[in-house]
């Protein structure tokens, strides 16, 4: 059941070293709030997924909270490279991180496969592709019906996921709309996960057939205002493009990354701390979207 | 009356829109492939339903979206769904005409690369990945791959395939067991590519105006086979570049600036 909680104590209860952790968002709500925390609290040695690692894998990576992640797609989308991504990958700084390299659709099948308790999912995919002999966990399969070759890869069931939704009920019911990416999926094929939300309402007010997380599947739900910045949600705010792009001289070297990295996130006490020591050095920016 | 002028980046943007028809089911890669999708839409093709692969189907942007599941995107949709729906029912399926996609590095048989420049394990250039690309290029009815002409991208041999085209030519895609037909066209800003009907190399057919087939034959890394009938790709409209630089300004005016 869904407990109604800080972000600092659900990282801290839920996340331990060494997990199996799932931050998810395509483009739309990702759990930057979220991902600062685990930052702050300095878990290490975590097995990241994420279909479409950005910048709040970009600082987990740098600062050396994970040993390995699963992806399909890695980037600084519209401006470049993820450089501590790449600095890990390419030097092993701060720490080596393994790659487990897979596509869209099959991290998407993963995700449904996990969150339907199967051990695996089977699609179409992968012919003639070059990634299956540098990923070791794609495979295939015969169909026992037809014959034809298909391929097979690992359910995704990490330990946690942690995601952000536009908002919850007093009771921890969760609502998501907009582009909802796989973090229905994700959260539903994990044993524990975190939701932060934009506001805490008395009712959903939700069309019968909206996207709910029912209190029972969550873990923790915690209230952080515009916690998927620079990212957006949809009926709050707009997409920082401004920081996107900024982003890339900051990450482009270490010394640079680490003193953004000390005084922005850990000298910060949360999200709401973060975003006025952001303030105190960026004049604010008129947001559009 | 004066032709009017215009980059070879919007030659290439406007050919490639062409060959998008009205009504077509278009799953549209990021950058190039999205200009030229939303071009044809705003211009000869308003029925065309855009799909992105963030979930938004049938969306109608006002402007280009940076990233692929940006808000204005989800705003104009017809609907939205997840991304597990999106590559299960909607491409797997066997919804998609066309797969649009960009691409950093093809070969003759329009196989392409988006993963690495250089070994897998120690690149010279790492690439962001597959993303949706291995599926839309199997799956959708037929693929359109645009991207610009150097003898960098355009390779006698890829560093990985990410994405398969037509593999080693001949019948190879339908031995594969692939259901869609692979590439039919690749538009550059020389001219346009289209496979050989038997071998399925892909052939020089048409030159954009005031490009030489020399030009293209020492932009392409591999020997490059001219069509018995080259075409000249007819120069851009007023009405064309108008729409197209109208959406470029819209989209620079919301994003702050320009994008592909």
């Amino acid at each position: 059941m869904a407990e109604i909680t800080t972000l600092r104590e659900a990282v801290a209860k839920l996340i331990g070293d060494g997990d199996y952790v799932a931050c998810e968002g395509f483009t739309h709500l990702i759990p930057f709030a979220a991902g600062h925390e685990i930052i702050r609290q300095e878990k290490r040695n975590l097995a990241l997924v994420r279909m479409t690692p950005d910048i709040i894998h970009d600082q987990m990576i740098g600062m050396g909270c994970a040993r390995e992640l699963t992806f399909s797609w890695g980037g600084n989308p519209g401006v470049g490279s993820l450089h501590r991504f790449r600095d890990a990958v390419e030097r092993g700084w701060p720490a080596p991180l393994k790659l487990y390299e897979r596509s869209h659709a099959d991290l998407a099948n993963a995700y449904a496969a996990g969150a339907s308790g199967l051990p695996f999912a089977v699609m179409r995919g992968y012919v003639g592709n070059d990634l299956p002999k540098h990923n070791p966990q794609i495979k295939t399969l015969i169909c026992p019906f037809t014959g034809e070759t298909l391929a097979a890869v690992p359910s995704v069931r990490p330990d946690v996921a942690v995601i952000h939704a536009q908002k919850a009920d007093r009771k921890g019911n969760v609502l998501i709309y907009g582009i909802v990416g796989v973090q229905k999926e994700a959260v539903l094929a994990a044993k524990r996960s975190i939701v932060t939300v934009e506001e805490i309402v008395a009712s959903l007010d939700a069309p019968r057939n909206a996207t709910i997380l029912p209190n029972w599947v969550v873990s923790a739900v915690c209230c952080v205002p515009r916690g998927a910045r620079p990212s957006y949600a949809e009926g709050y705010y707009g997409r920082d493009n401004k920081f996107y792009s900024d982003w890339d001289e900051i990450a482009r070297e270490r010394e640079t990354f680490l003193a953004w990295m000390t005084r922005h996130v850990m000298s910060t006490t949360d999200f709401a701390d973060y975003e006025r020591s952001l303030s105190a050095v960026q004049p604010k920016q008129v947001s559009h979207g | 009356m004066a032709e009017p002028t215009y980059t070879a980046d919007e030659m290439m943007t406007i050919a490639a829109s062409r060959l998008l028809q009205n009504r077509m089911v278009c799953f549209v890669g990021i950058g190039l492939p999205s200009a030229a999708s939303n071009l044809a839409r705003l211009t000869h093709a308003p029925e065309i339903v855009l799909i992105y692969e963030s979930g938004t189907i049938g969306t109608k942007p006002d402007v280009l979206p940076l990233s692929i599941g940006d808000g204005e995107l989800s705003a104009t949709a017809d609907t939205v769904v997840s991304v597990p729906e999106m590559f299960r029912y909607w491409l797997q399926g066997g919804r998609i005409d066309i797969g649009f996609l960009g691409a950093a590095q093809i070969d003759r048989f329009a196989n392409i690369n988006t993963t690495v420049i250089g070994p897998y394990d120690k690149p010279k250039v790492r690439l962001p990945g597959a993303g949706g690309a291995p599926e839309i290029a199997g799956s959708a009815g037929e693929v359109f791959i645009v991207l610009r002409q150097t003898a960098r991208a355009f390779v006698e041999k890829l560093d990985f395939i990410t994405s398969v085209g037509h593999l080693d030519g001949g019948d190879a895609r339908k031995r594969a067991g692939l259901p869609g037909k692979g590439p039919s066209a690749v538009i550059t800003d020389l001219g346009i590519l289209k496979p050989h009907s038997t071998t399925r190399e892909l052939e020089l057919v048409s030159l954009h105006p005031g490009v030489t087939k020399e030009q293209a034959i020492g932009a392409t890394g591999w020997k490059l086979n001219v069509a018995a009938r080259l075409e000249a790709t007819p120069p851009p409209t007023k009405i064309e570049l108008e729409t197209l630089r109208a959406l470029h300004a819209r989209t620079a005016r919301a994003h702050g600036s320009a994008a592909a």
